[in-house]
């Protein structure tokens, strides 16, 4: 069992979904559905509605930005409370320690080694959208990386002009059409959706079976790969949370989240 | 460097065209002339002061009202921070207030620090007191009235020195703010006049407003009139600006969740004028908002949130988050603001509340003292007609004004840097 924390508290700049076992999804998914938070408020007294109502400021029908499909949203608020205390007490205490120990050098050869090992499911997402282009390019940065960047140490290839293709299988299915989904927010992982989970699943059962964890096939690799990938994700995630200095900020990071696959899957329409 | 090159050319024609003005020197050096581009952009490398990488920064908590229990819906909320550094030797110590909707850990806040660092101050920072942070722990009611909100900001400070007085060794004290800090300053240093804890030596305001409500005005003007298709089409114009962003992003940040860096990736295209200017009242708009919904909460709601309702850590805020987005400062203003007012002082008449909003009303104050100092630009959105010329007149040889740099765009200029320290350090008079 692999339990790789991919922690994207807003994973906006994700680039893969790489990691997460599967086994470790599942319960999560059952916890959410077992859910019982409430998403209403409590009530004290007679209560009177405020001077400026929702049903007098918006017209029946308008689209609002902010209105995003969140069925679960009682859950949701409280994994988001239990992410931000998770990343202030634990996470970013071992990735700044990580950041203080590592000097900036090296710590940009540990993303692109896990970004090359990672082109792996870059390489199936991009083959299921029956986007050749970027399924090429991704064979050949691997295979460019690997040799002259030694061991994807150094990208390579991105220097010849081959940027990286990142796909998901969350994009592969949006790119055929299914639909978001309820939003939901994982624990540890963050931002994500009915979709974009199981995208989160399938690609962490790609690098287990035929991806790198596959190849190294050995406990301790793995566990040293699944803590160095969580480390260095953190490391380059540059959220904060509290930093929109909003009463708002679970709100604005849904609608962005949103907003950014959409688009994303927008991008892997207009590539073919 | 082609631009670069181009933005000189541009630039130096521009100067050419123009009567040198008063104060700034000669060689003032700005790039951006239109001020919706400078107050957004961030000033290229070259063009900017140079600054220490790292100063020992000391954050601290203060708690103005410690038996205050903190709603639920607000849980990430433990105490007001405060910043300070601190000289190793005895110096004056610099309170810098944060202008509206900002922390005291915003980008501008931590370089104005190390500017005022550099040139010899200790410096203790301050969050505005229309951020959320400031609303939930240290408001002590409805934000948003100058006169009211420098009372609370004279307790965060006096409370704020009491916890750091014994790191550093003060001569005496200064305060400087900009935007809506600059506003809040002179009004705390007129409350300073009367109970001298700080007896401030020099005071300067860095763009202020001059009428908190017109500023307020023109900024939610930039917003409603430049969404093409009026506010209606709200969502359509920013879904337009969000994919052309992530065109040209060659990574969206998560941290674009915040105004500054929004502008930063959004720089990279060729913006029109009035996305610029829609995205800055947007940003004052979302600042207000927030603002707004925070003062409702801890005041028993009534305004957004229904009374006697509790939201809690799990509560949706969706609906909320509507009605406060589609709600401005001159809004909260009339329809609460002003209304609470009268309550609480039969017979406060609109106009009356009004003056507490304008630095015209301390006019007599602000000309009469030779502590104060004004740094500003000509082309400041922020301002109305005749508000330049009205600063002129009232600061007379104290005011720094430069012909061009936006709402704060200049800031780090070497000629606006110089003018900030130079006349903090200035000699006594």
């Amino acid at each position: 069992m692999k339990k790789i924390a991919d922690h994207m508290p807003c994973s906006l700049s994700r680039g893969k979904g790489t990691g997460g076992g599967g086994r470790f999804l599942v319960p999560l998914l059952l916890l959410v559905l077992l859910s019982a938070c409430s998403s209403m408020p409590k009530v004290t007294g007679p209560v009177e509605p405020p001077l400026r109502r929702y049903e007098d400021l918006v017209k029946p029908g308008q689209p609002n930005m902010l209105d995003v499909n969140d069925s679960v949203e009682g859950f949701n608020r409280g994994s988001y409370r239990f992410n931000y205390y998770f990343d202030e007490y634990l996470y970013r205490p071992v990735v700044r320690g990580y950041e203080f120990i590592m000097p900036n050098y090296l710590e940009d050869r540990v993303s692109d080694a896990l970004d090359n090992l990672g082109e792996i499911t870059n390489l199936t997402n991009n083959l299921m959208q029956f986007n050749l282009k970027g399924a090429g390019v991704t064979v050949s940065r691997f295979v460019i990386n690997s040799t002259i960047g030694i061991g994807g140490l150094w990208d390579q290839a991105k220097k010849m002009g081959l940027k990286r293709q990142t796909e998901d299988f969350g994009l592969t299915l949006g790119h055929y059409g299914t639909g978001s989904g309820t939003y939901l927010m994982l624990p540890v992982l963050g931002a994500s959706n009915v979709r974009d989970t199981a995208g989160l699943v399938a690609d962490a059962a790609t690098v287990d079976y035929i991806g790198p964890l596959a190849w190294l096939n050995d406990n301790t690799a793995t566990y040293a790969y699944a803590g160095v990938y969580a480390v260095d994700r953190r490391h380059r995630t540059p959220f904060r949370y509290r930093q929109t200095g909003s009463p708002f900020e679970y709100e604005l990071i849904r609608t962005l989240y949103t907003m950014k696959r959409d688009y994303d899957i927008e991008q892997t329409k207009e590539k073919k | 460097m082609k631009r670069l090159l181009a933005l000189t050319l541009l630039l130096l024609s521009f100067l050419a065209a123009r009567p040198a003005a008063a104060a700034p020197p000669q060689s003032y050096f700005y790039p951006f002339v239109n001020p919706y581009e400078a107050t957004v952009m961030e000033l290229p490398k070259e063009f900017e002061v140079r600054l220490p990488d790292e100063v020992p920064v000391h954050e601290f908590v203060v708690r103005p009202f410690p038996k205050r229990e903190i709603p639920e819906v607000f849980w990430y909320e433990n105490g007001l921070v405060c910043s300070l550094v601190a000289q190793d030797h005895k110096a004056p110590l610099v309170f810098l207030i944060a202008g509206s909707g900002s922390r005291f850990d915003v980008p501008r806040m931590l370089k104005l620090q190390k500017v005022l660092y550099q040139a010899g101050f200790h410096v203790i920072s301050l969050t505005s007191p229309t951020h959320m942070d400031f609303v939930v722990n240290a408001a002590s009611g409805l934000p948003g009235i100058a006169t009211d909100d420098a009372k609370d900001l004279y307790r965060v400070m006096d409370l704020a020195y009491q916890k750091v007085r014994k790191r550093v060794d003060v001569s005496h004290f200064m305060l400087a703010g900009y935007s809506l800090g600059g506003f809040d300053a002179a009004f705390v240093a007129k409350l300073d006049d009367q109970e001298h804890r700080f007896n401030f030596r020099r005071v300067l305001l860095i763009n202020p407003p001059v009428c908190l409500y017109d500023s307020v005005s023109a900024l939610d003007r930039l917003l409603v009139e430049n969404v093409p298709g009026g506010m209606d089409n709200f969502d359509n114009w920013f879904r337009g600006v969000f994919s052309q962003t992530m065109h040209l992003a060659e990574a969206w940040e998560p941290g674009g969740l915040s105004g500054e860096s929004m502008y930063r990736t959004y720089k990279r295209m060729q913006p029109s004028e009035s996305n610029l200017a829609a995205l800055i009242g947007l940003t004052a708009r979302m600042n207000a908002a927030d603002m707004i919904f925070t003062a409702d909460v801890m005041n028993g709601g009534g305004y957004i949130v229904p009374k006697n309702v509790r939201l809690t850590s799990t509560t949706s805020l969706t609906r909320y988050a509507i009605v406060a987005y589609k709600t401005s400062f001159v809004d909260y203003f009339e329809q609460w603001l002003f209304p609470h007012y009268q309550k609480m002082e039969p017979g406060l008449t609109r106009e009356a509340l009004l003056r507490r909003e304008t630095l015209r009303s301390l006019e007599g104050y602000l000309k009469g003292s030779r502590k104060f100092g004004l740094i500003h630009n000509e082309d400041d959105i922020i301002l109305v007609s005749g508000d330049i010329e009205y600063l002129e007149r009232v600061f007379d040889d104290r005011a720094w004004i430069f012909p061009s740099g936006g709402h704060m765009g200049n800031m780090f200029n070497p000629d606006v840097v110089s003018a900030i320290t130079g006349f903090l350090k200035g000699k006594e008079e």
